[in-house]
């Protein structure tokens, strides 16, 4: 089960994901980037300290939105994962197409710097 | 069949018994009116009047024994008919009587008693038939009590019969005592007029006329045969006189205390008959709208059945009922009144901040009526409101309006209540079936997706005298589909795939199907691992919908040049165990999954590892399933267990080593039900 907040701060909506995402809860997820979009949010940080797990279709719901992201110029970074979601991004390669920082510091300097 | 024939022996033994009485009673007549002895005992007509009695009563109890048909109206024509009958053939021979004027014959004694017993006979025949008839009528709510009391009647009463039998002198006061304790059970029993309820307004109306008639025929005939006792009385003879028969004066009297009675019962009840079908209407509104969700195809079918049968209980003059949908927007079903109106009278009540609109209760009704008498321009001054509760949940309002002020009394305000209530019911059991069916659906989509995967994965793994392969692999119920294959390119060269699809169900076997197409092609040319994932991931870009994607390892295995070439998108990391340094490794590369990068520049991301192999080497590819798989403390088995499990059997079989791992994995589960796919694939050089 996932618990997601938003926050807005300096015009960035930080996105928190507390839980677990697995099949049914990515729907969650997937309507919660698609209302940040919606709002007109071109920057958007992803809190994943409380993540603790995530499963393919919540990858998926990260994946789908990349071309997206790149047509409308949106920047979306995750941060804060712990080791084995992180691993779990890395074995399928989506660090390499998703931003992920360490911290909320290194995040928003990875988004000023995209 | 054969109460039939008995039903007719019955009835040729009254006939019988009557000429019989009639024959003897005239020969005792006629010789006591001409002085002469008749050979025949006093009491023989008695006797002979009794066997009649009894066979007549006979004859009627099993006539409507078999009648199962129990309509009221009907037993009361019948009743009315056999009393027009009896009248009429003794009107009929009045006027043969009048007829024949003054003459000698007619006042003849013979004559008479003739006539006498001919009107005797008819009116023994129409009490009988009537007490049987009450019988029915009487008996129709039985209480044990009631039948107790009936068959004591009639036990008594056809004792009765002996006193009347024999000789007996007449005791006056043992007479009296006799015919008073008969006539006050018939009153007893004649309180139970329970049928009455049951008739509607029209026929109350006919059952009026039919005992009016009836007990006129009564009087007739009973004035008849009385009169012609006196006359015959006054003629001194010798003649059955039914004024001191018990039997024949109680069912008289009984009779007729019945059908004056229920005459009057019926005529204080006709007031009253709205109610009575007003409420039979009632439950079967009620029925309707609990039924209405096996006949209904959907929900709004159950909110116009509400709405129509509550209107039409309550005589309302207009409705409205709002429910609320998944839609952001209710839907209204109005009944005479505009939905703006409707809107008008929910927003004025609600301007009002008038609490508890949806509870019902008569006290709360008047509150609410008094504020609608506030909201000007509206034409109603009584209003009623019950919310439909689904699971606890208010999913809408009924309101019914009267233009009258105080138009809902508590009655309606309970029964509108009970079908609201049942509606709610309805509306669940018609969403709970919904959802089983769903269930249903979605239970039959997952096994056809299981047979699917199951007819993928190869039934026989290539053989080469360079390795052995032994593959393994157990879907779980709710999952998308883990894959593998191998096919021999050529004599030195053998292709491997490991995949895994993201996605659930028939989706994820449909994906899977495509994959396996894609590497059976793809790996008949022999190419190396990159181009092959390239290609297999431009193929994909096509048929992956968006967010979902497929993990894959692909690898060929020269035995020429003793190389394993591959290429790892996205998949688990090979685990590699070298068997001169004994050590078991995951091999780290470079690789998305198949369908994130939906264009050529994907050839960026993949790249092609190769490495040389030795005997005693084992690979195992496998599926995510295996080192997510938690026990029942939520640990996961992991990647370092799976390897340490690898150098524990190192030196056995690719099978051997398959089951073993297979055996840890389930005991380490604690259980042999898994929620991910468990696949491995276990290659060991030779």
């Amino acid at each position: 089960m996932i618990h997601i907040k938003r926050l807005q701060e300096d015009g960035v909506d930080i996105i928190a994901l507390i839980g677990e995402i697995d099949a049914s809860s990515s729907i969650e997820l997937d309507l919660a980037i698609a209302k940040s979009v919606g709002e007109g949010f071109s920057r958007i940080l992803v809190d994943c300290h409380s993540l603790e797990y995530i499963s393919s279709a919540g990858l998926g719901v990260f994946m789908s939105y990349i071309e997206e992201f790149k047509d409308q110029n949106i920047k979306m970074v995750l941060y804060g994962m712990n080791d084995k979601v992180a691993n779990t991004f890395e074995i399928l390669g989506l660090n390499e197409l998703l931003q992920i920082g360490k911290d909320k510091a290194h995040a928003k300097r990875m988004m000023n710097e995209l | 069949m054969r109460t039939k024939a008995i039903i007719r022996l019955l009835f040729t033994v009254g006939v019988i018994t009557w000429l019989a009485l009639v024959f003897t009673e005239i020969s005792i007549v006629f010789s006591s009116s001409n002085n002469l002895a008749s050979g025949i005992p006093a009491w023989l007509p008695n006797v002979i009047l009794n066997l009649f009695i009894l066979a007549l009563f006979y004859y009627y109890r099993l006539k409507f024994d078999r009648d199962d048909v129990l309509n009221f109206v009907d037993l009361l024509w019948r009743v009315f008919a056999t009393g027009l009958v009896a009248t009429v053939v003794s009107l009929f021979l009045k006027l043969v009587e009048y007829l024949l004027g003054s003459t000698r014959l007619t006042t003849d004694v013979v004559f008479i008693d003739l006539i006498y017993l001919v009107n005797l006979g008819l009116m023994i025949g129409f009490l009988t038939m009537a007490f049987t008839a009450w019988k029915r009528l009487i008996l129709y709510q039985k209480s044990k009590w009631l039948m107790r009391l009936w068959s004591f009647f009639e036990l008594a009463l056809l004792l009765s019969l002996l006193y009347n039998a024999f000789d007996f002198p007449f005791v006056e006061r043992l007479y009296w005592a006799m015919l008073s304790f008969f006539v006050l059970i018939g009153l007893v029993l004649s309180a139970n007029m329970k049928w009455v309820a049951y008739l509607n307004f029209r026929q109350k109306w006919t059952s009026l006329l039919l005992l009016l008639l009836t007990v006129f025929y009564l009087l007739y005939i009973f004035f008849t045969t009385s009169s012609l006792v006196e006359v015959l009385s006054g003629m001194n003879v010798d003649f059955t006189n039914y004024r001191f028969h018990v039997f024949i004066l109680s069912l008289m009297t009984f009779v007729m205390v019945y059908s004056i009675f229920s005459f009057l019962v019926i005529l204080f009840n006709l007031p009253t008959t709205s109610v009575f079908e007003q409420k039979l209407e009632e439950v079967v509104n009620f029925q309707r709208i609990s039924q209405s969700i096996q006949t209904e195809q959907n929900e709004d079918s159950v909110y116009n059945i509400l709405l129509e049968t509550s209107v039409s209980t309550v005589f309302a003059d207009a409705a409205w009922l709002e429910v609320k949908g998944s839609n952001p927007k209710a839907k209204v079903f109005t009944y005479k009144i505009t939905e703006k109106e409707s809107q008008e009278i929910i927003n004025h009540l609600k301007a009002k901040n008038i609490k508890g609109i949806l509870d019902q209760g008569s006290d709360k009704t008047k509150n609410l009526s008094r504020h609608l008498a506030t909201l000007k321009g509206s034409r109603f001054r009584s209003i009623l409101a019950f919310p439909i509760l689904v699971k606890g949940e208010n999913i809408g309002t009924l309101a019914l309006l009267k233009e009258l002020p105080d138009g809902f009394n508590r009655e309606m305000t309970k029964i509108v209540g009970t079908f609201s209530n049942q509606a709610g019911i309805s509306i669940e059991n018609f969403r709970l079936m919904e959802e089983a069916l769903q269930n249903e659906r979605y239970k039959e989509e997952l096994k056809i997706a299981k047979t699917v995967q199951k007819s993928l994965l190869p039934e026989v793994l290539e053989k080469d005298p360079d390795f052995e392969i032994a593959a393994f692999s157990e879907s779980a119920d709710e999952v998308g589909g883990d894959y593998y294959d191998t096919l021999r390119t050529n004599d030195h060269q053998v292709s491997l795939i490991v995949a895994d699809v993201s996605g659930k169900g028939t989706t994820a076997a449909f994906h899977m199907s495509q994959m396996k197409g894609i590497f059976h092609s793809l790996a008949q040319d022999c190419v190396k691992p990159d181009v092959f994932m390239c290609k297999a991931n431009q193929a994909l870009v096509y048929c992956l919908e968006r967010g979902s994607f497929i993990s894959a390892t692909f690898f060929i295995v020269d035995t020429r040049s003793k190389k394993v070439h591959y290429a790892r998108a996205g998949h688990c990391p090979l685990l590699y165990f070298n068997a001169s340094t004994n050590r078991a490794e995951y091999l780290k590369d470079k690789g998305i999954a198949l369908g994130m990068i939906k264009n050529r520049s994907y050839s960026n991301f993949i790249e092609a590892n190769e490495f040389d192999y030795h005997s005693g080497d084992i690979m195992v590819l496998y599926t995510d399933g295996v080192t997510e798989a938690k026990n029942t403390k939520g640990e996961e088995f992991g990647y370092e267990r799976l390897a340490e499990v690898l150098i524990e059997v190192r030196h056995l079989s690719p099978k051997q080593i398959q089951e073993h791992l297979i055996k840890r994995l389930y005991e380490f589960s604690g259980t042999s039900n898994i929620n991910d796919d468990y696949t491995t694939m276990i290659v060991k050089f030779t």
